[in-house]
């Protein structure tokens, strides 16, 4: 695996830059070379935001934007109608999807993408574990399982360290999140298993 | 002996001056550079640096504080983007010219208007005429480097001029990548301790800092400034081997990348470099003789070095992340044209304007400007004097 890439797309405050944050932190103590960046526009609550990962075997040097991820998150599903989330997506990589529907039910937003889709309710897994709704830990999880990026055990055990550094003066929030980040990855895991993934 | 790390340009910056520790900063923040100072308060709240941080009102502040703090003998800097510059303009001509080897942690931002917080080069190319030495970065791991090294330029006795290390806004600034950071031990050793000859809390010897200068001196003090600028050309380079020394990581007033056999290359500053040089690789391996310079030191302005270092071209295509209005082009292709002239150097040149209140410059936009290069070059395709990239029609 020389190169990863991929492309988020939430809502200011839900995370997703964060989440993008994390996914180079974790990736970097397995050794790769990474980079997690976001773009803005106007700054504001609600407002569609991109982030990025570069993971890569290789020193990174383009500091441009990704036009052909092999993966994309969408972490708030009201962006599928306002973005063409699957604009440059390889059809030989997935997309993840934060929502309660099937995968089925919502390719029919994904303008005819041929790779495979993976959807994830990542609102219940949030308020189950964490009593709140924070979308981009679950996310994270499902990211991971669908690129591998990094193997499961590796991947809990390195959050468990963010986490105890992040939380250092609320650390009553680390096992909810690390409850989110298990139960999603699972989830994921299982639809991969299943083969019960939908090709766009 | 380095030590394995990722950080954003900003967390890279904050580091630095974490580990050299100076006595004074002032600081107002602006997008994108707000978390430099941000960290910094957090490392002097943590009792892990001492310096006397001061929140001040304005940039107009920061920068007078620092610089009544720089003239009473201090080591001070500050941090700003945009129009926290501009907001500064005026103490930027006195600080150089009160010979005040202050360092500024600048995170390139467009001006307004319009109204744009993203990357471009605009803030620092407007300050390019005030008198300070301004050092441009590719990377974090150059923000970091470069900035390691500002104090020891900056306060060289032949320089004495206050330096200004720049940054991609966001681009650099909020990217989470890999860096290599030396241990505290040896940047304070490296950095060393600051001795100003002259500072205004000598009771030794008493001095005014700043005063009217009649017509009979306004002259001989922008000399003696301009000598302190070729001066510092030797000890920017003395400054980089001896951080070669310590880190592998060698600099110089530029980076010459695949230049050997090279027919036409890109001149460019900052981040676009790195992207310049994943274009460079691709065009090399069909066989095309594409090269790049990354001007890393751009004040004081290395005129000469980089005449040699394009002789040997067909063409070359300077790119610029400003606009000066001037309807001549950018202010880099400006300064090299001026320099091939003074040097009898006839390449064949034309700027390209890009990534303006940050619009995004890619592998695909270097590839096409080597096409055009080449297309001259072999085909005989007027090559346009002054160009746009990526600019958007009306049907776009």
């Amino acid at each position: 695996m020389a190169l990863t890439e991929i492309r988020w797309h939430g809502r200011g405050g839900q995370g997703a830059k964060t989440a993008a944050l994390l996914l180079a932190d974790v990736c970097f103590k397995n050794d790769k070379y990474v980079q997690g960046f976001p773009e803005y526009g106007p700054e504001r609550m609600g407002a569609p935001i991109t982030a990025y990962n570069r993971i890569s075997d290789r020193e990174l040097r383009v500091h441009s934007n990704i036009y052909e991820p092999d993966f994309v998150v969408v972490v708030d599903e009201t962006l599928l109608e306002a973005t063409d989330v699957t604009e440059g997506l390889n059809p030989e990589g997935a997309i993840v999807i934060n929502t309660t529907k099937s995968a089925d039910e919502v390719k029919t937003h994904l303008r005819g993408y041929q790779g495979k889709v993976f959807t994830l309710d990542a609102r219940r897994i949030s308020v189950e574990a964490l009593g709140k709704y924070f979308p981009n830990s679950p996310m994270l999880a499902a990211i991971v399982a669908v690129s591998g990026v990094i193997d499961r055990d590796t991947f809990l055990s390195q959050m468990r360290d963010s986490y105890r550094n992040k939380f250092a003066k609320k650390p009553e929030v680390i096992d909810g999140n690390m409850k989110a980040l298990t139960v999603a990855y699972d989830e994921i895991a299982a639809q991969i298993n299943k083969g019960d993934v939908c090709n766009g | 002996m380095a030590i394995n790390e990722r950080l954003s340009g900003n967390e890279a910056v904050a580091y630095a001056i974490r580990q050299i520790n100076p006595d004074v900063m002032p600081a107002f923040p602006i997008t994108p550079s707000t978390e430099i100072p941000q960290l910094v308060a957090n490392y002097i709240a943590n009792g892990q640096m001492d310096t006397e941080f001061i929140p001040v009102e304005s940039e107009h502040s920061s920068m007078s504080a620092a610089m009544g703090a720089s003239a009473a003998g201090a080591r001070a800097l500050t941090a700003t983007s945009s129009c926290g510059l501009a907001y500064m303009w005026e103490l930027l001509y006195v600080a150089a010219s009160d010979r005040l080897p202050i360092a500024l942690a600048l995170v390139n931002r467009a001006l307004t208007g319009p109204i744009n917080i993203n990357c471009d080069h605009s803030d620092s190319m407007g300050a390019k005429d005030a008198g300070w030495l301004q050092i441009y970065s590719e990377s974090n791991q150059e923000a970091y480097d470069n900035f390691i090294m500002a104090y020891r330029i900056a306060e060289h006795k032949d320089v004495r001029l206050p330096i200004m290390i720049c940054q991609d806004g966001f681009i650099t600034s909020h990217a989470l990548t890999n860096i290599q950071l030396i241990e505290d031990d040896l940047v304070k050793k490296f950095v060393g301790e600051y001795k100003p000859e002259n500072f205004l809390l000598n009771s030794e010897c008493p001095m005014s800092v700043g005063p009217y200068a009649v017509s009979n001196y306004y002259m001989e003090s922008h000399k003696a400034q301009v000598a302190a600028m070729e001066n510092s050309k030797q000890v920017i380079l003395d400054v980089a081997d001896e951080f070669y020394k310590m880190t592998g990581r060698r600099y110089g007033f530029f980076e010459e990348y695949r230049m050997d056999d090279a027919e036409a290359a890109i001149v460019i500053m900052g981040s676009a470099a790195g992207t310049t040089k994943d274009a460079v690789d691709e065009l090399r391996e069909q066989g095309i003789k594409a090269g790049m310079i990354k001007l890393r030191v751009f004040r004081p302005f290395p005129a000469e070095e980089i005449c040699k270092a394009l002789s040997h071209l067909k063409a070359v295509a300077i790119l610029d992340r400003s606009e000066t209005f001037s309807t001549q082009g950018g202010p880099v292709a400006s300064e090299i044209c001026a320099a091939m002239y003074r040097s009898n150097l006839n390449v064949k040149s034309a700027s390209y304007i890009y990534g303006l209140g940050g619009r995004d410059y890619r592998v695909s936009d270097a590839i096409n400007v080597y096409n055009e290069l080449f297309d001259y070059i072999n085909n005989g395709k007027e090559l346009v004097d002054f160009n746009y990239i990526g600019l958007r029609s009306r049907e776009d």
